[in-house]
């Protein structure tokens, strides 16, 4: 399965073609056809999964060998154990992949010749396989040593597992071939996971949701598009497939985002989206296209970021690259100031909110990351600095997202801006250099936030809305499951200590602020990330007042309220569940000096970070963090006070209540939250209007006075001279070609008019006898 | 078979047109059917001949011409019947005969008033003629001479069939590329005077207009300045037609009052004519003056970006909104000629056989748009994907597919002009094309802008009063026909982009042996 990965993104490809096509005819209008598939996409990507920790307890045979002498001599021999595109020197990698041709099966056979192609780099081999011919880098290796290995567990941590890539020619330009191909290591397989997995339990959720609406049929052939697009994205090996898959899941957003388009609050939520993605995409194409150079014309992932390992990337190239891909990290990953879109993007429909616009696509931007560490961990100096662009990008959106997130009224709202809080900690998360902490908190996040995504669709859907103090209140007990998977999610969410999937990866990342990075660490980082969790915990606890404590208000006092069906509330349960049993994934060695089992702790780590020189490794300053005990109870701590405090003032009506009348400091801060520290009125209003209004009706004004006005003048002035040329020329120039338009005017029946038709000869004539006088001129001069 | 198609293969297609529009010049004007159908049989005759060239085109070294020929026309001063395909007109080629049969179809209950199909479908006929010789010259005399054929028929499909401000329209697009054709000839005139006369040969001793010929030659030995001049006048006459900021206005007065039909032509083939000129003419034959044009093409080309945005921007008419949307199309496809590299240069070609399908599918939209409510000004439109569901998608598609999403075409085209701007030919400034790559990139954001703004207008909300209670007539049967093949390429070619890449990269590593040597 790790070599034909490609496959999986197929399926959902397929599906969305066929509920096209003949979705309406059947009975549960394509969502059938859209859930089957999703579902053997998910069986493909456990089976991956288990593929990759199948290929890492058991490396593959020449490439362990390698290896162990490889971390200790230095990387380029690891380079070539690794894959046919790392730029190790050539003989090296020519004897690695003499070991490949021994042990390779007759169907590897061929790719082992190419391999050897490859290794003299020569760019005549690459002509060979413009044809269509497969380049396969490692094959199955990972089963076929699966038979006797064993590995003594002291050894396992240091081999290296290397990733599996295969890809084909897409297409050559110059002398350059572009490859499109799969990669697979534990970060995509665990992407493959997450992605499919999600997007099951949407798929289910949304037969009941959105069963009977107008556009079923369009909405699940969306999801499938969505569910290819973003399974395309995490399985590239280049980051030219990437940009595709990038702008594809922007495009199923758009869509989705704006599914119901009649009203024009929805289609301008989606126009925002898909625009201030576009103003980040500036800083991808850009990123891209440098990155493309400095890895010496090409995009492959690996190779690029071993280079950067390797120092063989100029640093500035590096750090211009990388801070280019963080606007696009920015827009994606809604970081601030271009976040403004994903609280607008709530618009959609609510399942699509749990699956785009908070579990999987948003993520992107984290992917886009972590999946080239190599460069933004040199380009930023991550691993030896106290602050960097990435750090306190994250660390700032971390916060302004949760401060807006206590204004909302708005359910949906506040869990946008929780998730733009949360994806915030991911991304400080990578700028501190804690990479397994922020793709284990993508990971939590995933569940959790599509727990609690999923569950205010359960709540609304009866009512309708899902405005929390106008219409909600009191659902505790009238809609028991879905609560009862809510306070899960939350808990999740706020980090609860010790039992919830929250608690375990947040905490993952403070560490990792505290530990890592230059002297001293980031400290900022846990300053922020600490009074984050407060505010997550305090605006949780509002919301959770709102919704579930007190009397039913507005529409839910209307309705019958009951419990949702079983399409709805099993695939809440299950994801509580998640919310749970995750976190226990990556447990620390240590938890206040109680040692946890190897064969537990560290799991995630071991499985899910690559290993060999396309990642970071001790020589460019990369390390882990430990369990930090103050830490734990530190964040255990805050939890405490935003909770607490947030109970005392809903619950116990304690506090300054009303200061925001009497106060106007606190008034003016209330109005800044309010307004969403003006960014909407800043793009929209200014920025956006400025152009779509005065500046383009400038230069449209400019266009048809200025420029036309010249061509008119020019035109008004040769018909002056042709005139007058006309009545002194020779008349028998001009008559011969009035005759040929003429009887040309005749054909067409009506005609231009013979006044017309005569300017144009005049001019005609007038024109070309110019020309060749000053050709004769022009080549008596230059000769 | 092989015989014929070398020997008569491109004459074929350059005249079968021709002797189509002969026929029917013999048949009565109110046989309309007939006229149709002889039209429709000539262009896909057309077709098939076109498709054998494709099938049987050596694709491993499109860099050679294939099915050449040579023969004497104009003895006196060497001008010769040289003709044959290389990797870079293939593509272009492969368009128009597939593009011209798509609009007779589209035509065949859709003739724009006055109607007349005769007249009508004559002058098609006789565009393709001009537009296959143009792809298919190699003699820069026979290149001006269908370059110029192209002129005439457009026009009078602008002054005939066109909008209420036909007459204006037709005769500044008429007078502005003959201006710039103008300039163009003497450029032709003066590289036939300034290169060396052929030494050996039956002829020995004269000046030749060939086209290879010329290019082998590539300027040796020419003043620097000359050859900046001469260069110069190239670029007025295929500037003109591409068109190029500032020299567009006649673009959107042509587009909009010309008839789909004619704008669809104009869009998908017409101003091909001037970026082709550029990558088979002006640059092989004077690289050196290239090299200092370059950046003055590349400043042009990315304010034609963002101008062409601004543009559309401001417009009120959905169809001179796609006419400006091409000025800003058109850019990228002249950043990626302006850096001179293969990897630009293969992209601009790309780039025009996308923005000739894309832009082609837009103006067939709003043809079919006004068709159905006889108006194309957007505020009184909206709605469209109630009203007819099937064309407000392919609407979207189009938009989609125009703003240069990857997966389609259009993005093949724009992106890497966009990153070989990053790393422009040697000896071109660094720093100022990596200031249009910015500012290139910058323009995406804006064509979404302009592009989805359309699309929320047109498409998306309830129809309007006015059209509210009228029943709207969703895609013809023609209209399934004509648009097919075309949506199809544009998915085709958006996920295998090497079809094309494959067929011009090494004709134009040809075309650019000159550069930076």
């Amino acid at each position: 399965m790790l070599t034909h990965v490609w496959i999986i993104p197929l399926i959902p490809a397929l599906s969305f073609v066929a509920i096209l096509a003949f979705g309406k005819k059947l009975p549960k209008k394509g969502s059938e056809i859209g859930i089957a598939s999703v579902a053997i996409c998910l069986v493909l990507a456990v089976t991956t999964g288990i593929g990759w920790i199948n290929r890492v307890n058991h490396p593959p045979e020449s490439a362990h060998g390698e290896a162990a002498a490889a971390t200790l001599e230095g990387h380029e021999a690891e380079a070539t154990a690794e894959a046919d595109h790392t730029p190790a020197d050539a003989t090296d990698q020519a004897t690695t992949e003499d070991d490949h041709a021994t042990e390779a099966t007759a169907s590897e056979d061929a790719h082992a010749t190419e391999d050897a192609h490859e290794a003299s780099g020569e760019a005549g081999a690459t002509e060979d396989e413009g044809h269509g011919t497969e380049a396969t880098s490692e094959g199955d290796h990972g089963e076929a040593a699966a038979g006797g290995e064993e590995h003594a567990e002291g050894e396992e941590e240091h081999h290296v597992t290397p990733p599996v890539q295969r890809n084909v020619t897409w297409f050559e330009t110059g002398d350059v071939t572009i490859k499109a191909g799969t990669l697979v290591d534990g970060l995509s397989a665990l992407m493959l996971v997450i992605v499919t997995f999600i997007s099951l339990l949407v798929h289910v959720f949304s037969t009941d949701y959105v069963g009977g609406d107008r556009r079923e049929t369009h909405y699940f052939a969306f999801l499938s598009l969505f569910t290819a697009a973003m399974l395309f994205y995490v399985i590239s090996d280049n980051t030219l497939q990437m940009v595709v898959g990038w702008e594809l899941v922007g495009l199923c957003s758009f869509g989705l985002i704006g599914h119901w388009w009649e009203e024009k609050n929805n289609s301008d939520a989606a126009l925002k989206a898909f625009l201030t993605n576009r103003v980040g995409d500036i800083g991808l194409l850009i990123g891209v296209s440098i990155l493309y150079f400095a890895a010496g014309h090409s995009f492959d992932v690996l190779k690029l970021n071993t280079m950067a390992n390797a120092g063989e990337i100029r640093h500035s190239l590096l750090l211009i690259g990388s801070l280019c891909l963080i606007t696009a990290v920015m827009s994606k990953s809604g970081q601030f100031i271009l976040h403004t879109w994903l609280p607008d993007a709530m618009a959609g429909p609510t399942p699509v909110s749990a699956l785009i616009h908070a579990a999987t696509m948003v993520v992107a931007g984290i992917y886009l990351v972590a999946r080239n560490y190599g460069v933004f961990f040199n380009g930023l100096s991550i691993g030896t600095a106290n602050v960097n662009a990435l750090a306190v990008v994250g660390c700032v959106t971390l916060l302004f997202g949760a401060f807006l997130a206590f204004v909302q009224t708005d359910i949906k709202k506040v869990l946008a801006y929780s998730t733009v809080s949360q994806l915030g900690y991911m991304v400080a998360a990578l700028g501190v250099g804690a990479w397994t902490a922020a793709i284990f908190h993508l990971f939590t996040h995933a569940i959790f936030k599509a727990c609690l995504f999923l569950g205010s669709g359960s709540l609304a859907h009866h009512i309708h809305s899902f405005d929390m103090k106008k219409d909600m209140g009191g659902m505790r007990k009238r809609m028991p499951i879905t609560h009862a998977t809510f306070v899960i999610g939350t808990l999740a969410l706020m980090g609860f200590p010790l039992i919830t999937a929250g608690f375990w990866s947040k905490d993952e990342i403070l560490a990792g602020a505290h530990m890592l990075g230059g002297d001293g660490g980031y400290k900022f980082a846990v300053i922020m990330g600490l009074l984050g969790a407060v505010c997550t915990c305090a605006y949780m606890t509002r919301a959770y007042y709102y919704v579930f404590m007190g009397e039913p208000r507005g529409k839910s006092a209307e309705h019958e309220l009951h419990e949702n069906g079983p399409r709805i509330t099993v695939p809440l349960m299950i994801l509580a569940a998640g919310s749970i049993v995750v976190g226990y994934a990556n447990l620390p060695e240590k938890v206040f000096g109680i040692g946890v089992p190897e064969s537990l702790s560290l799991r995630f780590e071991h499985f899910i970070e690559p290993t060999g020189v396309y990642f970071p490794s001790a020589d460019n300053n990369f390390s882990h963090p430990e369990f930090v005990p103050w830490i734990a109870l530190v964040s255990a701590l805050a939890i405490i006070i935003g909770a607490g405090s947030a109970y005392l003032w809903y619950w116990k009506g304690k506090g300054p209540h009303g200061i925001t009348q009497r106060n106007k400091l606190a008034r003016g801060g209330y109005k800044v939250l309010e307004n969403k520290y003006y960014l909407d009125w800043l793009y929209t209003d200014v920025i956006v209007g400025f152009i779509k209004g005065p500046f383009a009706r400038a230069t449209n004004w400019f266009n048809q006075n200025i420029l036309d006005g010249i061509v008119n003048a020019v035109g008004k002035g040769a018909r002056q001279v042709g005139g007058f040329v006309y009545n002194r020329i020779d008349q028998g120039v001009v008559d011969t070609v009035v005759n040929a338009s003429g009887s040309g005017a005749e054909l067409t029946g009506q005609g231009a008019s013979k006044f017309q038709t005569g300017k144009v000869q005049a001019y005609a004539a007038y024109l070309f006898l110019g020309a060749t006088i000053l050709a004769a001129i022009f080549v008596v001069v230059a000769s | 078979m092989k015989d014929l198609l070398n020997g008569w293969g491109i004459t074929a297609a350059v005249f079968l047109p021709l002797v189509g529009a002969l026929v029917m010049l013999a048949i009565p004007k109110s046989e309309e059917t007939l006229h149709k159908v002889v039209a429709l049989v000539t262009s896909l005759a057309v077709f098939v001949v076109g498709a054998a060239l494709l099938w049987d085109f050596d694709y491993d070294h499109t860099a050679v011409l294939q099915y050449a020929q040579d023969k004497s026309w104009i003895e006196l001063i060497n001008a010769r019947y040289q003709v044959g395909l290389d990797g870079i007109s293939l593509p272009l080629l492969a368009l128009t005969v597939l593009v011209v049969p798509l609009v007779i179809i589209y035509s065949w209950d859709h003739f724009p008033e006055p109607h007349n199909p005769k007249a009508f479908l004559m002058l098609i006929l006789v565009l393709e003629t001009g537009m296959i010789g143009t792809f298919a010259a190699q003699d820069l005399l026979l290149f001006f001479v269908f370059f110029e054929l192209v002129l005439l028929p457009m026009y009078f499909m602008i002054g005939v069939w066109g909008g209420e401000q036909r007459k204006y329209a037709s005769l500044k697009f008429f007078l502005y590329t003959a201006f710039g054709s103008a300039l163009m000839i003497v450029s032709i005139l003066a590289v036939y005077f300034l290169s060396p006369e052929i030494t050996s040969g039956a002829q020995a001793g004269m000046h030749s207009f060939s086209i290879p010929y010329l290019s082998e030659w590539g300027g040796a030995g020419l003043a620097k300045t000359t050859a900046l001049v001469v260069f110069g006048g190239f670029f007025m006459g295929f500037g003109i037609k591409v068109p190029m900021f500032p020299f567009h206005t006649w673009l959107p007065d042509a587009h909009t009052q010309a008839p789909t039909q004619g704008s669809v032509i104009l869009a998908a083939v017409l101003l091909k004519l001037g970026t082709y000129g550029f990558v088979r003419i002006a640059i092989p034959i004077l690289p050196e003056g290239a090299e200092k044009w370059a950046p003055v093409i590349g400043g042009l080309a990315v304010i034609g970006i963002i101008y062409g945005a601004l543009g559309c921007l401001a417009q009120t008419d959905m169809k001179r909104l796609i006419a400006f949307s091409s000025v800003a199309h058109m850019g990228y496809v002249m950043l990626g000629i302006a850096t001179l590299t293969p990897f630009g240069t293969n992209a601009a070609i790309f780039g025009m056989v996308a923005h000739g399908l894309i832009t082609g599918m837009l103006f067939f939209i709003a043809g079919s748009v006004k068709d159905r409510f006889h108006t194309l000004e957007i505020k009184r439109l909206g709605g469209l994907l109630l009203q007819a569901p099937r064309m407000g998608w392919l609407l979207g598609f189009s938009v989609m597919a125009s703003l240069g999403l990857p997966g389609l075409a259009g993005f093949w085209g724009e992106f890497p002009a966009i990153l070989s701007a990053y790393q422009p030919a040697e000896g071109l400034n660094v720093a100022l094309f990596r200031v249009f790559m910015v500012i290139a990139a910058l323009g995406t954001v804006f064509a979404a802008g302009y592009l989805l703004w359309l699309l929320q207008r047109v498409a998306f909300g309830t129809p309007t009063e006015e059209f509210e209670d009228e029943h709207i007539h969703d895609m013809h049967l023609t209209d399934y026909i004509a648009w097919t093949p075309m949506v199809v390429l544009i998915v085709v070619l958006g996920i295998f982009p090497g079809l094309i890449f494959k067929v011009t990269n090494q004709a134009v590593v040809h075309a650019l042996a000159g550069i930076g040597g």
